[in-house]
């Protein structure tokens, strides 16, 4: 048996550590904090390090220190706290500094609840903070992808020298399901654009700075050229029983594992229902919409936000087919029946209306 | 462990000493510069061209220039990189005592300093040099202190003092409306951790002596590994203070220094103890051991007990009660031991904040399938400790599933067609095993009867590898296995589907 039974959140901060972090700055929140505290118990036995700032405001500083010194280095939070970094990444981006950072989302706006949504899309995907920048956004829909998302992560915050954030919700986050790992750790390195302190790194500038119209608009195209290169090899999604779907249903996070629950049953039932799981939230995989809007007749997004990833859909999809929307919040999911009942009102052509369940068999 | 080196240093060698030529820890030529790189962007008479000179010199002095990292700030002296010729970061505003943190316990053989001025570090930034401060960051912070903000063109900062105009405070700053001027130095010192805190000035050329002294103090104590350092420089700003140069630096002697006294705040050099480096990291081969992720250190699991039985099986399991009656810990232990069996599984707490009197519930699925959707909207079996919980999810029993219930009598308005039901006060049942708080372990003997799909090594398995206290083990062993009876007793012969 090389699986154990682990919190998406806890496979986070081992699968980080394979992939050769060692620096873990953050401030605990629910529904995040066993990020924080796992960290807390196994950064110091790997050589690495680990501290609770006075905010996220100093977190994401800390790591903005951290990733200029060349470590690999992440933190963690949820909505609220994103908020804070949200000046942090944009400096981030701006200074071409790679870090990881995880939302595990909670309900919104403002104090909101503890409970999961995915109300976080519009403010991580579409970048919360100031200027011309992107992030590359991961959504895992398990533990094991908790863990996974992680270490590619690590990879493209290298790669593209730029935050890569993981956009979780709270039952990703809290759920445990069986994990492995990989057997082997990844070493630390030492990029040669850091400032480590060394006479070989003296010359180094870490700096988001440019006075000169000229010299910003240059800064800001060579930022522009990254995200269209990801754009160009970096998106990535799951199709489930997809080549002959004429429904096609669409979501991340947990609602992508309702979708495949719903599929199957509707597929039971005759119906060719198939699942788009975008992985890549940024760049968001059109190419995969593009190819199914030419079989299938409409496309319906679910989601736990009052409508963020469906705009993106709508833009990909470009009017080709027509795209439904199904969505509950507040930390309430949508359930399987609910959906089921959704897809089989949209086959036998009437409009589907959202008729929220009396009991909400899902809330937590 | 082993101490952070101590470079030699000569105690006789702190005193100033006049020199004209550059210092080495400046660039010859400013190429980072846009235009005149033989010179500063400064104002002439601005006190940052001197605070600069002093902290190239102590870099120089000290031999730290290629380990030396220079943690920038947002205003006027944003392009310290133009100069120093040492690692440089440029910091959002107020943040640098972050950053420099992030840094500085990254590469603990590295010298970190933050220069910030007094719009920076002490409005926007003041919970970062706060905290800095009180965590005694072996870092040193030369703030400079102009009591005004300069680079956006003179509104008033926390520093500007009573009276005085600004272009937010046309009146000049009123105590009753702007507070009055904060003390940075004063209130950091009021901290245990700081080893060094002055305030100097650049009122003259004897403060200016002085405050070299302190600048390269400040560094030298990091170099020597003690801890926080910061020097507060009172510097002139003529631009904005509208005062000819010569005036301006008269002005941070007659009339800042009333506001701001010179003077050391706090000194802990001579007790201060080097702090130790971090523990070597180990071999990376040890790394899976230590997060508890090596295949060697995983149990092989019972999956060949449990062999070709139950092919289909496909458990959703929906545990309900109040906090503290062990709902979370009964579901994980079913995970655990449907996991030891070779199945597919998972777990979903519901969770809330740490309060009393809460409400909790998870969702537990056994599959032979990859598991689709980890919510348990219709449970095959309905655990439910309490009434209020049986209340809330009896309905979405379906045919043929079971309720597990804590309570003596069934209500009758909750039984449903198809539905099979045990009911037992399992508290009372588990207090005369002696633990009240084994009911759940009592209600998972009966599921597991029920089910009568997992091995029971399976079940051992889990229930140690979850329950660490041998003493809780040997109860609960004993809760699972009178759960068993418990429905062997009450339901015999009643034939039953999962």
């Amino acid at each position: 048996m090389h699986k154990q039974l682990m919190k998406g959140n806890e496979a986070i901060v081992r699968s980080a550590i394979l992939a050769g972090c060692r620096g873990f700055y953050g401030y605990p929140i629910t529904p995040a904090s066993e990020i924080t505290e796992a960290a807390a118990l196994y950064m110091p036995q790997v050589g690495g390090v680990f501290l609770q700032a006075e905010s996220e405001v100093a977190a994401i500083n800390m790591i903005y220190g951290a990733a200029s010194a060349g470590v690999r280095t992440m933190t963690a939070s949820s909505g609220p706290g994103i908020s804070l970094m949200q000046e942090g990444i944009s400096y981030l981006a701006g200074a071409e500094l790679p870090c990881v950072i995880a939302d595990i989302t909670r309900g919104g706006p403002g104090l909101g609840s503890i409970a999961a949504e995915q109300s976080d899309y519009h403010q991580v995907v579409k970048c919360g903070g100031h200027g011309n920048y992107r992030t590359i956004v991961l959504a895992p829909h398990s533990a094991q992808e908790m863990a996974d998302l992680t270490a590619l992560a690590f990879e493209l915050a290298d790669r593209y020298r730029n935050p890569v954030l993981l956009l979780a919700d709270g039952f990703i986050g809290q759920m445990m399901e069986p994990v492995e790992f990989p057997q082997t750790a990844v070493a630390p390195q030492l990029p040669e654009w850091a400032t480590a302190g060394t006479a070989e790194s003296r010359n180094n500038l870490i700096n988001s700075l440019y006075l000169d119209s000229d010299a910003l608009e240059a800064h800001v195209r060579h930022l522009e050229a990254k995200y269209l290169e990801a754009e160009r090899v970096e998106t990535r999604a799951e199709e489930c029983d997809t080549d002959d779907a004429e429904i096609v249903l669409v979501g991340y996070g947990i609602v992508a594992r309702i979708l495949k629950a719903v599929a199957a049953e509707a597929r039971e039932s005759g119906l060719k229902v198939g699942v788009l799981r975008p992985i890549t939230l940024y760049p968001f995989p059109k190419e995969h919409f593009q190819r199914l809007a030419k079989r299938a007749q409409v496309f319906v997004v679910v989601e736990m936000s009052t409508g963020q990833m469906v705009e993106d859909v709508r833009l990909a999809v470009n009017g080709a087919r027509p795209v439904e929307f199904l969505s509950r919040v507040g930390g309430n999911v949508p359930s399987h029946e609910e959906v089921l009942n959704f897809v089989r009102k949209l086959a036998q052509g009437g409009a589907p209306v959202m008729e929220p369940e009396e009991e909400q068999v899902a809330h937590v | 462990m082993s101490s952070e080196t101590i470079s030699a240093l000569n105690e006789t060698d702190c005193e100033y000493t006049v020199t004209h030529s550059k210092a080495k820890a400046f660039y010859e030529t400013y190429e980072r510069k846009e235009e005149l790189q033989h010179q500063t962007h400064f104002c002439p008479g601005c006190g940052h061209g001197i605070v600069h000179k002093m902290l190239a010199r102590a870099i120089d002095e000290l031999g730290i220039q290629n380990k030396t990292i220079l943690v920038g700030p947002v205003g006027c002296s944003v392009f310290t990189y133009y100069y120093f010729d040492v690692g440089n970061i440029q910091a959002a505003h107020g943040r640098a005592p972050a950053v420099a943190t992030g840094v500085r316990r990254s590469r603990p053989e590295s010298i970190v300093i933050g220069y910030q001025g007094d719009g920076d570090l002490s409005a926007i930034g003041a919970a970062e040099i706060l905290h800095a401060a009180n965590r005694g960051e072996n870092i040193t912070i030369v703030f400079v202190n102009n009591a005004i903000y300069s680079m956006t063109g003179g509104q008033v900062a926390p520093t500007t003092l009573l009276g005085q105009k600004s272009s937010t405070t046309p009146n000049g700053r009123s105590a009753a409306t702007e507070g009055y001027p904060l003390h940075v130095s004063e209130l950091l010192a009021t901290l245990e951790a700081p080893v060094y805190i002055e305030r100097v000035g650049l009122g003259n050329n004897k403060q200016i002596a002085q405050a070299t002294r302190a600048v390269r103090r400040a560094v030298e104590n990091q170099v020597r590994g003690l801890g926080f350092s910061l020097i507060e420089v009172l510097s002139p700003c003529p631009t904005i203070w509208k005062m000819q140069p010569v005036d301006a630096q008269h002005w941070v002697r007659d009339v800042m220094e009333k506001t701001f006294p010179l003077g050391v705040f706090c000194d802990r050099t001579k007790e201060a103890q080097p702090r130790q480096l971090p523990e070597a990291a180990p071999e990376l081969s040890e790394i899976p051991k230590i997060l508890g992720v090596d295949s060697e250190s995983l149990p092989e699991g019972n999956a060949h007990v449990l062999g070709h039985r139950a092919k289909e099986l496909d458990l959703r399991v929906r545990v309900a009660g109040f906090g503290g009656q062990g709902v979370l810990l009964m579901g994980e232990v079913l995970a655990e031991a449907g996991l030891d069996a070779g199945l597919e599984v998972s777990w979903l707490p519901s969770y809330g904040p740490e309060m009393r009197s809460g409400t909790s519930n998870c969702h537990v699925r056994l599959s032979r399938q990859p598991i689709d959707s980890p919510l348990v909207t219709q449970p095959n079996v309905l655990v439910a400790m309490n009434e209020p919980s049986l209340r809330k999810f009896y309905a979405n029993v379906p045919s043929g599933g079971w309720i597990v219930y804590n309570g003596e009598t069934f209500p009758a308005d909750c039984e449903r067609e198809g539905v099979h039901v045990l009911a037992c006060e399992f508290t009372q049942i588990a207090n005369e095993l002696g633990n009240a708080r084994a009911s759940n372990m009592l209600m998972l003997g009966a599921l597991l009867e029920i089910t009568g799909v997992l091995p029971e090594a399976s079940v051992d398995a889990a229930l140690r590898r979850l329950v660490k206290n041998p003493r809780f083990v040997e109860v609960n062993e004993r809760a699972l296995a009178r759960g068993r009876e418990l429905y062997k007793e009450s339901i015999e012969g009643v034939a039953h589907t999962i």
